[in-house]
């Protein structure tokens, strides 16, 4: 195509600047907070595979379903038994169903960030008026609304359920409202630690396996430890003090004594006895410790993408 | 059947940099539990066999297999760089049973050995509480290693899939439904560690001869799709 020269030059000039027409842009400009929201909504999108190949909805969709059916059922068996109580209290329903919770939370932190990470997409967010800052701040609050979208939803069905059943409305909206509480702090923390391990590797295969070992295995050695020290204590005829102590070493135990310390939940520790009082400060200061801690590190993590 | 140079690239993605510090990690933490627990509570063939059975076999093992398995081949389809491989006048399942070699290896060193040295840990091998579960790990090993390698020449979300298969169909379905459990690889070694104990604190669910035969039609089947599979793959851009 010829170039176009809208700029009449005056005869007798050899040498001239060709003004070929780029323009500037005038319009209005969004703006960092903007770019910050767009990047949070599009992560929270791509967290249930809504933008995305229907591959990629397969799995979020799946285990969206599976943590909402179990509650569709306890609410179903409630009304049909004219039960006055739900079989599961809803600050519980999260601990039964956290492997389901710690394969989400696997499966979508490293899609997250680390494809970012492998295709150097990176340099071109901060080529935008975001800062290290918002691009972290986006992308926790994006994965931990996603969480809380997955673990909240069950707690609701169960919560409209005991209405329909007609159960005490001020009992359930407590034990409601304590459920929403206790899944608030999971899944800030399950996301912060997802997402601190996720950036570390571009590899989203690794990234996987390795936020689903420290979930699992933090989980496993905790449960056989407590196990252990419960059984010892019955041999000894007492009760054992290590158990809650041993629970601070995995994020489900911690959720789990938080909430039976303070939101009157029953612990799923062995022995049924959760952390006291005083234990439970240590619980929350930990937890919340641990989300500033992941927070802190993924700050850290992209202050310098040269990658 | 077996190539020198497949192999030593297959070990080199598995083991380098820090995919091996997940993979060693694992074992340094079964170990440090078995000396705390030792500790705490002293030498007790229960306590052994919960902890080699319920942290060891249930958890450690698919875990790993499934970063090795996976490992061995996945990153490579997923990033293209199999095509170099590819065209390399090497037969197709030469290279799957080369990198199948690869990965029951890893996956046994890096969980039957801890499993032992935690069972002598643990008992001091009372009871062949350590021998049998170790024997179960190399077991599981193989066929975890052949199905994961599967997955991994199947699906690009392979990973997920063989977590899912480990941690949901063999823990949560297993403990709920005991159909699932005649399906799963944990029980058939179990029943192979069953027989090797002798004694009555390692079970299975599974009879020892459907177990033997299952998990040699697994690893043969897994194996040979596979193979068939790389024969005709078809390599897709990321979504």
């Amino acid at each position: 195509m010829a170039v176009e020269h809208p700029v009449a030059t005056p005869p007798g000039d050899q040498t001239r600047i060709h003004n070929i027409g780029y323009r500037t842009y005038d319009g209005p400009r969004l703006g960092r907070s903007y770019a910050t929201r767009s990047l949070y909504s599009q992560s929270l999108r791509g967290a249930y595979g809504l933008g995305r190949s229907v591959k990629s909805k397969v799995l979020p969709m799946l285990l969206f379903v599976v943590m909402c059916v179990p509650a569709a059922i306890m609410v179903a068996v409630a009304v049909a038994t004219k039960a006055n109580d739900l079989p599961v209290d809803y600050t519980r329903y999260a601990i039964i169903m956290q492997a389901v919770i710690s394969l989400y939370v696997a499966s979508q932190a490293p899609q997250s960030v680390s494809r970012d990470l492998r295709f150097k997409t990176v340099p071109l967010y901060f080529s935008r008026p975001i800062e290290t800052a918002d691009y972290v701040r986006a992308k926790f609050a994006a994965l931990a609304s996603a969480l809380f979208i997955l673990t909240a939803a069950p707690l609701l069905v169960l919560y409209v359920g005991a209405l329909l059943a007609k159960l005490d409305f001020a009992d359930q909206t407590k034990g409601f409202a304590q459920g929403l509480v206790s899944v608030t702090l999971l899944s800030l923390l399950f996301a912060g630690i997802g997402l601190v391990i996720a950036s570390v590797t571009p590899r989203r295969g690794f990234g996987i396996a390795a936020v689903i070992a420290v979930m699992t295995i933090s989980y496993g050695a905790v449960s056989t430890l407590q196990a252990i020290a419960d059984a010892q204590a019955i041999d000894g005829g007492g009760s054992s003090g290590a158990i809650p102590w041993i629970g601070l070493f995995s994020p489900v135990t911690l959720i789990d004594g938080v909430q039976s310390a303070f939101l009157g939940a029953t612990s799923a520790f062995p022995g049924g006895v959760g952390p006291s009082n005083g234990e439970g400060a240590v619980y929350v200061l930990v937890v919340l410790g641990l989300i500033a801690a992941s927070y802190g590190l993924l700050m850290r993590r992209y202050r310098k993408v040269g990658l | 059947m077996y190539d020198p140079t497949v192999a030593r690239l297959t070990y080199r993605a598995l083991l380098g940099r820090r995919r091996a510090l997940i993979l060693g990690a694992l074992p340094l933490l079964l170990i440090a539990i078995s000396i705390v627990v030792r500790a705490l509570a002293g030498a007790d063939d229960q306590t052994a066999s919960d902890l080699l059975g319920g942290l060891a076999l249930a958890t450690m093992v698919p875990i790993i297999g499934v970063i090795a398995g996976t490992g061995a081949i996945g990153p490579e389809i997923d990033d293209g760089s199999v095509v170099y491989l590819l065209s390399k006048p090497v037969k197709r399942p030469t290279i799957i049973f080369t990198k199948l070699i690869v990965a029951i290896a890893v996956t046994m060193v890096f969980s039957a050995l801890p499993t032992l040295i935690a069972g002598y840990i643990l008992n001091g091998n009372g009871q062949q509480i350590a021998v049998a579960y170790t024997v179960a790990a190399l077991v599981a090993s193989i066929a975890y290693a052949a199905i994961f390698l599967l997955l991994g020449t199947v699906s690009r979300h392979a990973v997920v899939f063989g977590l899912v298969y480990a941690l949901v169909w063999e823990a949560l379905f297993g403990s709920l439904v005991s159909g699932a459990r005649t399906l799963s690889v944990q029980q058939w070694a179990l029943a192979v560690a069953q027989k090797v104990s002798g004694g009555d604190m390692v079970t299975s669910d599974v009879a020892l001869p459907t177990a033997t035969v299952l998990l040699a039609v697994v690893t043969v089947l897994a194996t040979w799709y596979a193979g068939q599979k790389l024969r005709s793959l078809t390599l897709a851009g990321e979504e």
